[in-house]
């Protein structure tokens, strides 16, 4: 029997998804008023009486006090009645495969009710009105439901019975591979998804001559996830010729000789002092915390699933990158979470979309929630974070999650053993993303959506909590010898790179499934999330089986480390597959990439029609304040950041929102992973897309400036702070493209060198592109370089935040103000291109961040603010805002070192080189290396002691009137009340 | 009795277990961390304990409305000494999803027959989850827990904390036997006219009927609470440490130094 159970929100309660339904649908511009219903549902499928599913439905599924439900067989009519002026009923299930939690839940609870069902799936139903007819297929794709994962039904729902998987019966598959012509090879390439270059099919087809042999699918799968972009990193790590005007220059390993050879210089001049445990070797990067504890940090990106799929792609990209710390030594203890985003503007218009593309506000909603609801359940705080808007970003939007982890000192290496048992724990697998490790290195075009659909996935939370709780467990009882996660490429790349020096033979028949069919080639590729590789010595297997069981976490065998150098596959006793783990893994040929650099001259800011912009008259300066403040990038992202748990594990300390009201906007996070010390954690980000279209290597050194210095401006030590790179780029096969990229690499060698913040992880992710129907020409995203910083405070009530305290309090601006508009916020909200791109003295930076350091160690800053986007204006009134106090600024003696090239007569202001207004430029440049501070007038001598030989100056103070103000030589230039700025700032996203 | 035994009870998706335990041990009392599983084994265990205490987190998920299936297992298999805890003379904590979970069984709210569950706490009127600080006053001197404390500044973290009785009657009913513990309060710390006059969002963050944060038990020694405690025990956890010049412990600490002192 198949019975359905609706669930209505009873008479007098609100219907929310009703109202997030209609919300949308007006928003995109699908239905100006339209009503809707919802009714959450369940299909149950067993051996049940009506009585027993009421039952169920009134103590389990349903909350009675706020609910009514409907109970009867699918199809029965009393579930098709259309409430009153209601025109269509829409039904959206789950596509048979796909993930869904909730249901796994429900068949595991009924059976707490010694009742019997089969399968359980969960169900959506709408009842909607108000939209035309030839618009309601619209309405459920593009707000109802999404064709990646689900399926919708319009109409009475007739469903016999719930798919449950047909059971597989083993047949070998086998590529003839060694009679292909090349354009055979890279036909079965593509259309397997191998995504493979033609040199590398000819290798493969070379080295299976060799062995006189045809491939198995599964060794041809093997070997594209091995050598796919995603798991190998070819690109970066490969020979690459390089040209710029300062000449040429060849890579062996572009990545080894730029930025692990600045973590090399940078451990080297520390020598003793080292405190970088373990780089560029593990999932993630490992540096020393105190005397008992190493603290790890990774960020991964999941762009193009997310793409598909926002919830799912975000949801398995947080909880994908959670397990690379819990992959790391012998296990970190996750303590928080970051995440930036890059998106579209939310209010792209719908009709101008290209087909196959969600809408910008639908992708932003949906990764916002599956970061939200995979972090929160997971128990980890997401604390810091950003978002970037551009256009470009519209067919591929960029998720960044990243993930920090605490782990002891001594659990910081692992090393698998000859003999040692390979054993599956957490998840089961299933279909879910297959070939998601190729299809990463793809571009994405307007059929993703169909052709890849099985690389999207729907993670489930708590299934990766209970493994998390019983790894720690084993960890501490010394129970394995060594973990990795199973994430692109799944058992394949987890149990290939946890062998390759030792041999591995996998039983995959063993391996547990979630359903019925599943192929010994699907279960080795699936990607399948919660799932981890064990490495387990023979005589601890029995002990760490029952502390699995006792948690009610599958543990399973499915293998053997053995030294025997390859990798053999069986399946039921039949061998499927047998490499050599060498050619695996050093097989790959080697190709030279050739990257070339090309300047662009730098030209005075200009509008469209060429005119500079200094000569078109007065600029309104609060207008261009305000809208700095309201523009996209630098708005308050509070609607984003409370739906994030940032205070669970009891460790907060600096909030992300800070200040009176707790709604200003933090430089950085701190925490205590440690409830029981004082030593703080400190996370912050770097990044602007925006600098990256005039040079990417000063938008490199700048990000790595800002990430720096948001840590320093919270109180962290700046000797003690480590860099992540995520390099998202577009098609690197241009020269171009690959020689921006290079370029941005050898910015982040010489900032890490000059700052000694040494890198000790990253990852990339090429081919960010998408080509919609009928285009010739891709969309390439903008170069975007993510830097995450991971600072360190000796005793975190020693941190500051950026809200203005008190009234009288003096206003100093730390470090030097040059005419570097290009790529600014005033550029942007203005409509100007060209000007300088801002640079980094770093010598300079050092020095800086070391003095401004000392002051906020010795206690004499009462609020600090990094200068970034809108320069110091932004960053002054955010300070006011924060504080919900006024400020009197005078810019006069703002260090600077502007050069006037045309003084006018009458007017205190002289136009730049690049075509700006002095006053202009001390306003809104967006020079590095600037901090803000706020000094009680009794601490200003001890402050400017220590900030000797930084140009420093004091620039005003912070009024108890809440008006904010700015002179220049006694003239006004801009004036606003604190509520302006607030709610300037607040409106934009205040979903 | 010198030093009370806490029994915090972890279940899959528990995750606020570490710091609550922490929050018992710096007030004084042994906290021991169990999972459900071992309890569901050994009931019996129960008894070496003087507090009970089910932290946050999404036990199973919330999948089926939060706190439900550690609720219903509680009802299938505890129910009877759980039952004799109470009578025992001994507290019973539920913060956040523990506190749902207690609504979604008789510990904390008897049920009626036929009717069933007395209120429940459903999504929050804004539809999703926030994580923000709230001002709390305390009603009455009914609650063990709350003794001596007149207002709170705690942070909420969750999506479904809206507080719905099962009528206007049954609410009533509640209050005047005074077991509505814990209300929203202004955030500028007015007193605000009158105090079960619904406040406007953010000062109630989800809705709750008469601004309820938090119930106890006809006892006062059973209480569920939505906002957590244990989240400002430290002076860096107020969200303006950084303004404030006097040196506070954190306004969460009073409400575990009570169920400590309460065995003293």
């Amino acid at each position: 029997m198949l019975w359905e159970v609706d669930i209505y929100p009873a008479p007098g309660q609100l219907d929310i998804a009703a109202r997030q339904a209609a919300a949308a649908a007006a928003a995109m511009g699908l239905a100006e008023n339209l009503s809707a219903a919802s009714v959450r549902g369940f299909l149950i499928q067993g051996e049940l009486d009506r009585s027993q599913v009421e039952l169920l439905a009134a103590e389990l599924l349903s909350d009675p006090v706020v609910e009514r439900t409907v109970v009867a067989p699918v199809g029965d009519a009393v579930l098709q009645q259309l409430p009153a002026g209601m025109s269509w009923i829409v039904h959206v299930l789950p596509k048979p495969g796909v993930m869904d939690p909730v249901a796994q839940s429900a068949l595991a609870a009924i059976a707490d009710f010694r009742l019997k069902a089969e399968a359980v799936r969960t169900l959506k139903k709408y009842f909607v009105a108000g939209v035309d007819e030839d618009k309601l297929a619209a309405l459920c794709w593009k707000v109802l439901a999404n064709e990646a994962i689900e399926q919708v039904v319009i109409g009475p729902l007739r469903l016999e019975r719930l798919e449950l998987g047909a059971p597989y019966t083993f047949k070998l598959v086998t590529i003839p591979i060694r009679q292909m012509d090349d354009a055979q090879l890279e036909q079965l390439s593509r259309q397997g998804q191998l995504f493979l270059s033609l040199a590398e099919m000819q290798t493969i087809r070379q080295y299976f001559r060799g062995l006189g042999r045809d491939p198995t699918d599964v060794e041809l799968e093997s070997l594209a996830q091995t050598w796919s972009e995603h798991c190998s990193h070819k690109t970066l790590t490969g020979q690459i010729d390089y040209r710029d005007p300062e000449g040429r220059r060849q890579f062996g390993n572009m990545l080894r000789e730029t930025i692990f050879a600045a973590t090399h210089e940078v451990r080297r001049r520390l020598g003793a002092d080292d405190w970088c445990v373990s780089v560029f070797e593990d999932n993630a990067g490992i540096v020393r915390f105190d005397e008992q504890f190493n603290v790890v940090f990774k960020v991964e990106t999941h762009n193009h699933p997310s793409a598909l799929e926002p919830y799912g792609g975000a949801n398995t990209g947080i909880g994908g990158v959670i397990r690379d710390p819990m992959g790391t030594g012998l296990g970190a203890k996750p303590v928080c979470n970051t995440d930036v985003f890059c998106f579209a503007p939310p209010d792209t218009p719908l009709d101008s979309l290209p087909p196959g593309v969600l809408h910008p506000r639908r992708i932003m909603q949906g990764v916002v929630a599956g970061v939200r609801d995979y972090g929160n359940r997971m128990g980890i705080p997401t604390v810091n974070g950003a978002v970037y808007f551009d256009r470009r970003y519209l067919g591929n939007p960029l998720v960044y999650c990243g993930n920090v982890g605490l782990i002891p000192r001594d659990k910081s290496f692992k090393q698998p053993q000859p003999g040692d048992l390979i054993v599956a724990v957490g998840g089961r697998t299933g279909r879910d993303g297959i070939h998601g490790a190729t299809f990463s290195s793809a571009e994405l075009t307007s059929q993703s959506e169909t052709i890849s659909g099985g690389a999207v996935q729907i993670g489930n939370a708590i299934t990766e909590k209970m493994l998390l709780d019983v790894l720690l467990a084993a960890r501490d009882r010394g129970l394995y010898n060594a973990v990795t996660d199973c994430g692109a490429g799944g058992f394949s790349s987890a149990v290939g790179e946890m062998g390759e020096h030792i041999g591995a033979e996998v039983w995959l028949e063993r391996a547990p499934v979630k359903y019925e069919g599943l192929s010994y080639t699907e279960i080795w590729i699936s990607e399948s999330q919660e799932r981890m590789v064990l490495a387990v010595p023979p005589d601890k297997w029995e002990e760490l089986h029952r502390l699995c069981r006792s948690e009610d976490v599958e543990a399973t065998v499915i293998g053997q480390f053995v030294p025997t150098g390859r990798l053999v596959l069986k399946y039921d006793g039949h061998q499927v597959a047998d490499l050599a783990m060498d050619f695996l893994h050093d097989g790959r040929p080697t190709v030279v990439r050739e990257a070339v650099y090309h300047p662009a001259p730098i030209v005075p800011l200009h509008s469209a029609d060429g005119t500079r912009a200094d000569g078109a008259g007065p600029v309104d300066h609060r207008a261009v304040l305000l809208g700095i403040l309201g523009s996209l990038n630098v708005c308050s992202k509070h609607w984003i950041i409370r739906q994030y748990d940032h205070e669970v594990q009891g460790g907060s300390v600096v909030k992300p929102l800070v200040g009176l009201c707790n709604d200003g906007p933090s430089d950085a996070a701190v925490l205590r992973p440690r409830l029981d010390s004082r030593r703080g954690l400190v996370v912050a980000c770097g990044m602007n897309p925006c600098y990256g279209d005039l040079d990417t290597y000063w938008m490199a050194a700048s990000a790595i400036d800002e990430a720096v210095r948001n840590c320093v401006a919270v109180g962290a030590d700046p000797t003690r702070i480590a860099l992540l790179d995520n390099f998202c780029w577009g098609a690197t096969d241009r020269p171009e493209t690959l020689g921006s990229l290079v370029r941005a690499a050898l910015a982040c060698h010489d900032m890490a060198v000059a700052l000694g913040t040494p890198f000790i992880s990253g990852k990339d992710s090429l081919n960010n592109e998408f080509r919609p129907a009928g285009a010739a020409q891709p969309i390439s995203i903008p170069p975007s370089l993510l830097i995450s910083a991971l600072g360190q405070v000796d005793d975190v009530s020693r941190c500051v935040t950026m809200d203005f305290k008190e009234p009288g309090n003096l206003v100093y601006i730390v470090g030097l103000t040059r005419d570097e508009l290009g790529g600014s916020h005033y550029a942007l909200v203005m409509g100007l291109s060209g000007g300088q791109v801002p640079k980094v003295e770093p010598q300079a930076a050092r020095r800086t961040f070391a003095a401004v350091h000392r002051a906020i160690a010795a206690g004499l800053v009462r609020a600090c603010h990094d200068l970034s986007e809108g320069g110091l204006a932004v960053a002054a009134a955010e300070m006011s805002l924060a504080g919900r106090l006024g400020a009197r600024l005078e810019l006069e003696d703002v260090p600077h070192d502007v050069s006037i090239s045309a003084g006018q007569s009458g007017r205190q202001t002289g136009s730049t080189v690049l075509g700006a207004e002095l006053v202009t430029v001390l306003l809104f440049s967006e020079s590095n290396t600037r901090l803000l501070c706020e000094v009680r007038p009794a601490d200003a001598p001890a402050f400017e002691q220590l900030l000797e030989g930084v140009p420093t100056a004091c620039i005003g103070q912070v009024t108890a009137e809440p008006l904010f103000e700015i002179y220049h030589r006694g003239n006004p230039l801009l004036q606003a009340s604190v509520d302006q700025l607030k709610t300037a700032w607040q409106s934009p996203l205040d979903w | 009795m010198a030093q009370p035994s806490v029994l915090v009870l972890r279940a899959p998706g528990t995750n606020c277990d570490q710091e609550t335990a922490y929050a018992f041990q710096l007030a004084g009392a042994k906290a021991e961390i169990l999972h459900i599983n071992r309890l569901l084994e050994s009931p019996a265990q129960l008894e070496r304990f003087q507090i009970l205490c089910i932290p946050g987190g999404f036990s199973y998920g919330d999948d089926l409305g939060a706190g439900r299936i550690l609720g219903n297992l509680i009802r299938h298999h505890l129910a009877e000494q759980i039952a004799r805890f109470k009578t025992h003379d001994k507290l019973i904590l539920g913060i956040c999803n523990g506190f749902q979970v207690l609504l979604k069984t008789d510990v904390l709210l008897d049920w009626e027959p036929r009717s069933g569950p007395k209120a429940t706490l459903t999504y929050n009127d804004s539809g999703r989850y926030e994580d923000r600080w709230v001002r709390l006053r305390v009603e009455g001197d009914k609650c063990v827990f709350l003794q001596g404390i007149e207002t709170m500044y705690l942070p909420v973290a969750h999506a479904e904390g809206k507080f719905v009785a099962r009528s206007p009657a049954v609410f009533e009913q509640l209050q005047a036997a005074g077991q509505l513990v814990l209300r929203y309060a202004p955030l500028d710390g007015s007193p605000g006219a009158n105090p079960t006059a619904p406040l406007p969002f953010p000062d109630n963050p989800n809705g709750s009927m008469g601004n309820v944060a938090g119930v106890c038990d006809s006892t006062g020694r059973v209480l569920g609470l939505m906002p957590h405690p244990e989240r400002h025990i430290d002076r860096t956890h107020h969200p303006q440490w950084t303004r404030i010049a006097s040196s506070t412990t954190g306004d969460g600490r009073q409400l575990f130094l009570n169920a400590v002192k309460y065995f003293r």
